[in-house]
């Protein structure tokens, strides 16, 4: 539970260049002759420092939308820029935490963060201290030297975390990173990803099914609807920073939820009250 | 009590052993079977006892040739694996071909390796490494296959090199099927190492096997089977102590430093 003395109202002027830029993006698998249609003329911007959260139901391309901005998967037709440039390969500065944590079980809590370091050719010793500082700040600094399958299921995804954050990544997305996790643990690393996101101004892509969740962290919601993956709408979220837990019970918070959940009922996607 | 159900595993095997041994004296005795055609295990107890040196030497020469053998099969199976994975051609021509020849009777091979190496302790390794092998590379390329595809995009997204993927994720990953491997691939190799002994040799258990046949030499015979067992044995389970010092993180090793 946080409460700034004075909650900052922050910016909705979207700024002239745009940190990813999605352009008119459709993806399809050829699977012999039936052409699968995934992502149907996708258009999205998202402006530097900006949480956007993509919702939506199973099959609705959301996870594939990330792997092919995070420069995974190619895309059929369109384009994505990250930082001005076209996306090809994976973009530098960038991040991702999936769903699994696949973390590597003969590697320590340390080890594996120090993994992407390793990965990016850079030297280790120079990143253990703020491995260690990073990890302490999540809950894990006594967990340092410990092994993955000794840690809980909030513990790991946390430790994934900052995995991803060991190098310092402009850009973050995340993949349904708490989808696997119980309702109480998922509360906690809300809050802690709302602070972070805060305190750093990441450019943060997250992907959701879940409406509350959405909503809570977010700057936008974007709403997609699937067959074909595609975006229904963006919902502006307008609701203070730092924000608590317990803005979840506010009018406005509620009629965020309902809204979203009105579309989704409009679309089909689940039967309406 | 872990200990003492352990101790209560080993109490039991040696009692089935035991067991076994007395029936089979038992039985010898008891109807009188010809020592050629069965001996007692006192009789072949009495001859491994009675010839300490000569036992212990063609052992150790048994024992040689297989851990050669076991040695290139670890080092060409999971060199061999880390080619296939690496290369789609690879995988397409080497893989296809070493599963197509897997089915290949391998010790009727052992002839040829005759011809083509001599009699010397060449052959005899070259089989026993042949036979060992084809359970290593396949165990090692499905576990190095076996990787979670949202690991490899992990190590994508940070434009990890290759050899990095391979290193740090594949053959990690890989080490509990590559332990598997080698666990038949150990029986495998003593396997060929007595099949080339049979087939051209004057050393080895195998040998001993073949000559004491040629003299209905049946103590001697046993003899030899019987060390034969104990050194496969030992074998098995070296492997799988190796798998426990390898393998701490492993699911089958983990002790009861327990999840929270």
């Amino acid at each position: 539970m946080q409460t700034g003395p004075e909650p900052m109202q922050h910016e909705r002027s979207a700024p002239p260049t745009p940190y990813v830029s999605v352009s008119a993006v459709s993806k399809s698998y050829d699977s012999g002759k039936n052409a699968a249609l995934v992502l149907d003329d996708i258009t999205l911007d998202i402006a530097p420092g900006e949480f956007v959260a993509i919702v939506g139901p199973s099959g609705c391309g959301k996870s594939t939308l990330l792997k092919c901005i995070a420069g995974l998967q190619p895309v059929s037709a369109g384009r994505i820029m990250v930082k001005d440039e076209l996306v090809l390969a994976p973009p530098d500065n960038m991040a991702i935490v999936f769903q699994r944590d696949v973390l590597l079980d003969w590697r320590t809590v340390l080890d594996n963060v120090l993994l992407m370091v390793e990965f990016r050719g850079l030297k280790r010793k120079d990143f253990v201290a703020r491995a260690i500082q990073l990890l302490t700040t999540y809950g894990l600094g006594d967990y340092v030297n410990r092994y993955p399958w000794e840690l809980s299921g909030g513990m790991r995804q946390r430790a994934a975390i900052c995995r991803a954050l060991i190098v310092d990544p402009e850009l973050l997305l995340m993949d349904e990173p708490f989808g696997a996790l119980d309702a109480m643990t998922r509360d906690d690393l809300n809050v802690e990803l709302e602070r972070l996101w805060f305190a750093t101004r990441k450019t943060l892509l997250f992907i959701t099914h879940g409406i509350d969740e959405a909503v809570y962290l977010a700057d936008r919601v974007v709403v997609m609807a699937r067959n074909p993956g595609r975006i229904a709408e963006i919902i502006d979220i307008d609701i203070p920073r730092p924000r608590s837990l317990s803005v979840r019970q506010t009018p406005e918070f509620g009629e965020y939820t309902t809204e979203i959940r009105r579309l989704f009922a409009s679309l089909g996607v689940v039967k309406a009250e | 009590m872990a200990w003492w159900r352990r101790s209560e595993y080993a109490r039991t095997v040696v009692f089935v052993l035991l067991l076994t041994v007395g029936a089979w004296e038992l039985a010898v005795r008891m109807f009188g079977i010809r020592t050629f055609l069965l001996p007692p295990p006192s009789l072949v107890a009495m001859e491994i006892l009675n010839n300490p040196g000569f036992y212990a030497f063609q052992s150790l020469y048994t024992i040689y040739i297989t851990a050669i053998g076991f040695a290139l099969a670890v080092i060409f199976g999971i060199g061999l694996a880390i080619a296939i994975v690496s290369s789609k051609f690879l995988d397409r021509t080497l893989y296809t071909l070493l599963i197509a020849s897997n089915s290949v009777p391998k010790v009727a091979l052992a002839p040829i390796f005759v011809i083509w190496l001599g009699t010397g302790g060449e052959p005899k390794v070259a089989i026993a490494a042949l036979i060992a092998v084809f359970p290593i590379v396949i165990n090692t390329t499905l576990g190095m296959r076996a990787v979670d595809p949202d690991m490899i995009d992990l190590a994508r997204s940070a434009r990890a090199p290759n050899h990095d993927v391979m290193l740090k994720i594949r053959l990690p990953n890989a080490l509990p099927s590559i332990f598997a491997g080698a666990k038949v691939g150990i029986s495998f190799a003593l396997i060929g190492a007595i099949v080339g002994e049979f087939v051209a040799g004057e050393r080895g258990l195998g040998y001993v096997i073949l000559t004491s046949q040629a003299t209905f030499n049946s103590p001697r015979a046993f003899a030899a089977i019987v060390l034969l067992s104990v050194i496969g044995t030992i074998m098995f389970f070296a492997v799988e102590l190796c798998e426990r010092w390898f393998l701490p993180w492993h699911v089958s090793q983990r002790n009861a430093r327990a999840a929270l």
